[in-house]
């Protein structure tokens, strides 16, 4: 199967919405699980791990959810395909860098994907548009109940489901969003909030996750502590330090038009200027000034603009997916001439900002 | 004379970016990194990069030096071969049985790492039953126990059978003289 033509289009993925999509992007949740008397997958040799995904792949195909699903064996994909899913966000780097041995299934609507021996034999998640953890926590609940009467799950009375790595013992959960937060970057009060959030147990990364830059004022908020407390009570602590950082942002985008207009406006205007006229630009100056245009939209200086075009272009100017669109291997600098060439005409219909919001898009 | 400090990850290379970690009950632990480990850990120069992965490494750091300091580094792990020493170098353990092999020094780890120590939440179906029974029976006995030394027997006997019903045999060191 062709993983490209597999894959929903970028467009429709920047059609999806969900509740508080404005500043949520997405939610998450995983959940690691292991077979019971084997090697965790960074111990095992080649050919056990080779075994263990031949005996994990089916059980995961045989689910109701993952009728009509992509499954593939890791080495069976290229590079640029695997660099595809991480610009997704549908496998993590680790999991891209591995090749037989491990593999991934992924549902028609990329609403569950499963990697097989990554870290674990099993990193099952659950992803909905916009604000949804107790949604997605449900769903991947269901999945795992599921493959549990297929898969002899190393479990233990005590210390739950035991793990690769101690830090997710337990629960194996990882609950997590992405946020868009420009107006508290911008603000200067971004720093504060990740200490807060930090003190709370709670991790706040970058774009791409573990050890990764928060390009595009996008930030992953997730739990860190995995044992001790139940699924439900992790998730509710995500859900209300979310809101209130949802809470934050909004209050920071307000006070920012209303005590700072000019410097909202000229950051804004200047986004939209390069974006629109710019001959060469980086994946990095894109993803920035793109975040930018998307706060623009929300605060509807953009009138007639729909955020999905900005989320789209967000997609679709990472480098693989560039890549994708040209047979040719391009250089670096090639892909900057010809992401600028796309940015700038995908705008050519979007006036340059206006300096009087429209009454703000409100989203949902 | 000025004695470099070395990084305490790959403790090779001198360290040029030193972290001390506070824990809530004001105990400090000095983390200290040279520039590779550092980038390793997505750890660089940048402040804002250095808040965001300051969870992560400290987490992880923590854990490895408090492994250190709990066990030798010779046990190995009779199903899988795993030794300590791979454990402190990968932050990873081999299989699930390493959770036994290396139980003693993993308490105390799990300990400042996590919540609690003890797995409240979700199970598999088929030990669900086995587990709520065991919790049952572990306050049942605790009931029990009391009901003897206060000489309420009568209480006793109740617990007595409700143990039976749940272990489908009687209690076996309960029984009162």
């Amino acid at each position: 199967m062709n993983l490209h033509e597999f894959l929903v289009s970028p467009a429709e993925t920047a059609q999806r919405h969900g509740p508080h999509d404005r500043i949520v992007m997405s939610s998450r949740v995983r959940l690691a699980r292991n077979v019971r008397d084997a090697a965790f997958p960074g111990w095992a040799k080649k050919p056990e791990r080779v075994k263990i995904l031949e005996m994990i792949r089916p059980a995961v195909e045989s689910l109701p959810e993952m009728k009509g699903a992509f499954s593939e064996a890791m080495d069976n994909l290229g590079a640029l395909d695997k660099q595809i899913l991480v610009e997704r966000h549908l496998i993590s780097r680790e999991h891209a860098a591995k090749s037989s041995g491990s593999g991934l299934v992924l549902n028609r609507e990329e609403s569950f994907c499963v990697m097989i021996n990554e870290e674990d034999h099993l990193r099952m998640q659950a992803l909905r548009p916009g604000l949804q953890l107790r949604q997605a926590w449900g769903a991947i609940d269901h999945l795992d109940s599921e493959l549990e009467k297929k898969l002899d799950y190393a479990f233990d009375n005590e210390l739950g489901y035991l793990t690769a790595c101690p830090t997710n013992l337990g629960t194996g959960i990882r609950v997590s969003a992405m946020l868009h937060l420009p107006g508290l970057v911008l603000g200067e009060q971004i720093n504060p909030i990740i200490q807060s959030v930090n003190k709370l147990g709670l991790a706040v990364r970058g774009l791409y996750g573990e050890g990764t830059e928060a390009l595009g004022n996008v930030f992953q908020v997730s739990n860190q502590m995995t044992l001790g407390e139940t699924e439900t009570t992790i998730v509710e602590r995500l859900e209300k330090v979310l809101a209130q950082i949802i809470e934050h942002e909004e209050n920071a985008r307000q006070t920012l038009l209303e005590k700072k207009p000019k410097v909202v406006f000229n950051h804004i205007g200047r986004a939209y200027g390069i974006l629109a006229n710019a001959h060469s630009i980086s994946s990095k100056e894109t993803m920035n000034l793109l975040s930018l245009m998307r706060l623009g939209v929300d605060m509807g200086l953009f009138p007639g603009a729909e955020r999905s075009l900005v989320d789209e272009l967000f997609i679709l100017t990472q480098p693989a997916h560039l890549q994708k669109q040209f047979s040719d291997k391009l250089s670096a600098e090639e892909r900057d001439l010809l992401r600028a060439d796309m940015v700038r005409d995908r705008l050519k219909n979007v006036s340059r900002p206006v300096t009087k919001p429209t009454p703000p898009n409100t989203g949902n | 004379m000025d004695e470099k400090k070395m990084c305490s990850i790959c403790k090779e290379k001198p360290a040029t970016l030193f972290f001390t970690k506070i824990s809530s009950d004001n105990k400090k632990q000095n983390v200290d990194l040279c520039d590779a480990c550092a980038k390793a850990k997505g750890v660089d120069a940048d402040p804002t990069a250095l808040l965001i992965a300051d969870a992560d490494v400290m987490l992880g750091l923590g854990a490895a030096l408090e492994v250190e300091q709990a066990v030798g580094t010779d046990l190995k792990c009779p199903r899988c071969g795993f030794s300590q020493g791979d454990f402190k170098k990968s932050g990873r353990l081999g299989c699930p049985g390493c959770y036994v092999t290396f139980a003693e020094g993993l308490r105390g780890l799990l300990k400042t790492m996590h919540k609690g120590t003890r797995h409240t939440g979700k199970a598999p179906e088929a030990l669900r039953s086995t587990r709520e029974n065991a919790d049952k029976l572990k306050t049942l006995q605790a009931k029990l126990t009391k009901a003897i030394k206060d000489e309420n027997y009568e209480q006793a006997a109740q617990v007595r059978d409700e143990i039976k019903q749940l272990t489908g045999r009687p209690a076996p060191t309960a029984s009162p003289k």
